[in-house]
């Protein structure tokens, strides 16, 4: 196997007496959907917040692309490579569909404190827009303001924008979170592709999807790993079924 | 042509035709009201950047005005006593001459916005209002205790200063300057909002977490953005300054900061051209209503209550409605 892309370390995280991460350790690896299960509260978002900054862990080091980056901001992360997309949809809601995407590009690019080009004339940034909006199949809703689109829609944009940053990886948190049945089938189908582009971790609670998708799953329960393995390595595993999958490991 | 441009090249027409026929109809008090409100518009065009687009909401823009005001009269008074503003460790002497006033006003303006920024922009919502209120009242205090520069009484200038080839003294000739400088700034605003910069300090104000994850900083773009909107709203004090040949504490005053955000609030927040109709309507208001009364200022409150309960673009949003820039 190659090299992982994305190895964190023995993160260890307590809020006072709450040890939220215990010596996590965890990698990713280029080609491949790694999926991050576990029952509310069992630490998900506070492992991605260290992921992806915003959230210094107490020990442990994330390694990216081969750099210790466990000191870096969250913008240098994302500068890094990192394509983020979030729990609770975080896009600029008054914008146009466009006009988010291109600030994907603009920020990936790097030039922001430019004053007078206007920036939605620039060729670059409009055809590395588009490029995305294209590939998440929305093209035809460029000059639609973010806050007018469904939901699944807000969920197609925020992998558009992750898609400019041209990322190293994926970093999902519960992309399908709300999402009809259908919507859920064509986000699988296309999470499926994108992992071709890059790697993704994915934190997701939809079982099915995570049993279809993944390559690996890991399973996290009060802040702790407590198995890691193939799809069928974890449905099958004892721990596993009475910790946490419980009734949907009998279904 | 959408609403909004119409609105705002009848803003402009409108301010340059009023004053063209109060000087042919020899009305110079009309015109030095209009170059007030010229003025304030500029002081609300400054402060919007930072409200409208950067969602900074800063209750001490008047450190900017009466720092501008300031620059003016520390100048011109060393100007005009034949004195030299410091002999150590180089000599700066004052000067009579409005560009050299104004650039030195940019400087300074930017550089208290950074400074105030660099401590307020850590904090946010009623903590960064409190802290710009905090520093725009410090330099209220200084300047009242300054007695060098006339302490509480301020300073008067006898005569406005000098701009190449205009008798500033004529009110139409120095309207015209403030006219153009007004233009200038908006032009620059437009510009910065369709730029790299105003996209992406728009997205900063409507989502922090969306901005980091794109790989920006949201904190540098807030300071760029306050030391530009801090250096706009300086050089309006430096303007308003030289319209009345006085300046005083009061113009560092919080009700001064409380006024200019009323032309941005009455206009239309984050609008390019909202401030502009905001001071026009706010001077149209204390000119009508002054009149009547001297408690004219309940008339405005009721007003403002209005905007903000039912109008929340302000003149803008009225009338030309939730048109958003799609281009």
């Amino acid at each position: 196997m190659s090299d992982p892309i994305l190895d964190i370390s023995g993160i260890s995280k307590s809020f006072g007496a709450l040890k939220v991460s215990n010596n996590i350790s965890l990698d990713l690896r280029s080609g491949e959907i790694h999926a991050l299960i576990g029952p509310n509260g069992a630490g998900k978002s506070t492992l991605i917040k260290q992921i992806a900054g915003g959230l210094p862990p107490d020990s442990g080091t994330v390694y990216f692309d081969g750099q210790d980056i466990t000191a870096l901001s969250t913008a240098a992360r994302a500068r890094l490579g990192m394509g983020r997309t979030f729990q609770i949809s975080s896009l600029a809601q008054e914008y146009t569909v466009l006009q988010n995407a291109v600030l994907g590009a603009l920020g990936n690019r790097g030039d922001v404190f430019r004053f007078f080009r206007p920036v939605m004339k620039d060729p670059d940034l409009l055809a590395t827009a588009n490029e995305a909006l294209e590939l998440v199949g929305l093209e035809d809703f460029k000059s639609f303001v973010t806050s007018e689109l469904s939901h699944g829609q807000r969920r197609q944009l925020e992998v558009a924008v992750a898609l400019t940053l041209s990322p190293k990886v994926f970093l999902m948190d519960e992309p399908m979170a709300g999402l009809g049945a259908e919507g859920s089938h064509r986000l699988m189908g296309f999470l499926g592709e994108l992992k071709q582009k890059a790697p993704i971790l994915l934190v997701e609670h939809d079982m099915d999807a995570v049993f279809t998708l993944a390559d690996r799953i890991s399973v996290l329960v009060y802040g702790e790993i407590i198995a890691s393995g193939s799809v069928d390595e974890i449905r099958g595993n004892p721990i596993v079924r009475t910790a946490y999958l419980g009734e949907e490991a009998e279904t | 042509m959408r609403k909004e441009t119409i609105l705002n090249a009848a803003l402009l027409f409108g301010l340059l035709a009023f004053p063209l026929w109060a000087w042919v109809a020899d009305e110079p008090f009309l015109i030095t009201l209009t170059t007030r409100a010229i003025v304030f518009a500029i002081a609300g065009v400054g402060l919007n950047f930072a409200l409208g687009f950067g969602g900074l909401v800063s209750l001490g823009h008047a450190a900017f005005f009466g720092l501008g005001g300031y620059v003016m009269g520390v100048l011109a008074f060393h100007a005009q006593t034949y004195t030299s503003v410091m002999d150590w460790p180089f000599v700066i002497s004052g000067t009579k001459s409005m560009p050299i006033i104004w650039l030195v006003t940019l400087i300074l303006s930017a550089i208290l916005a950074v400074g105030i920024g660099a401590l307020s922009l850590r904090t946010s919502g009623v903590y960064f209002i409190m802290i710009t209120l905090a520093f725009a009242q410090m330099l209220f205090y200084f300047t009242i205790s300054w007695s060098t520069y006339g302490g509480e009484d301020g300073l008067s200038i006898y005569v406005r200063n000098g701009f190449p080839g205009l008798n500033t003294m004529d009110p139409i000739q120095f309207y015209a300057i403030c006219y153009v400088i007004l233009l200038m700034v908006l032009a620059f605003v437009f510009a910065l909002s369709r730029s790299s910069f105003g996209l992406a300090l728009g997205a900063s104000r409507q989502n922090e977490d969306r901005i980091q994850a794109v790989g920006q900083v949201p904190f540098r773009l807030y300071l760029t953005a306050f030391a530009i909107s801090g250096a706009i709203t300086g050089l309006s004090g430096a303007l308003f300054a030289d319209l009345n040949r006085f300046v005083s504490p009061t113009m560092f005053s919080w009700q001064t900061s409380g006024e200019i955000m009323v032309f941005v609030i009455l206009g239309g927040v984050g609008r390019v051209f909202g401030p502009v109709a905001g001071a026009v309507l706010f001077i149209v208001l204390e000119h009508t209503l002054g009149g009547l009364s001297e408690f004219w200022h309940i008339y405005l409150g009721a007003i403002l209550l209005g905007v903000v309960l039912f109008a929340r673009g302000g003149l803008y949003g009225m009338i030309t409605g939730r048109e958003v820039a799609h281009e």
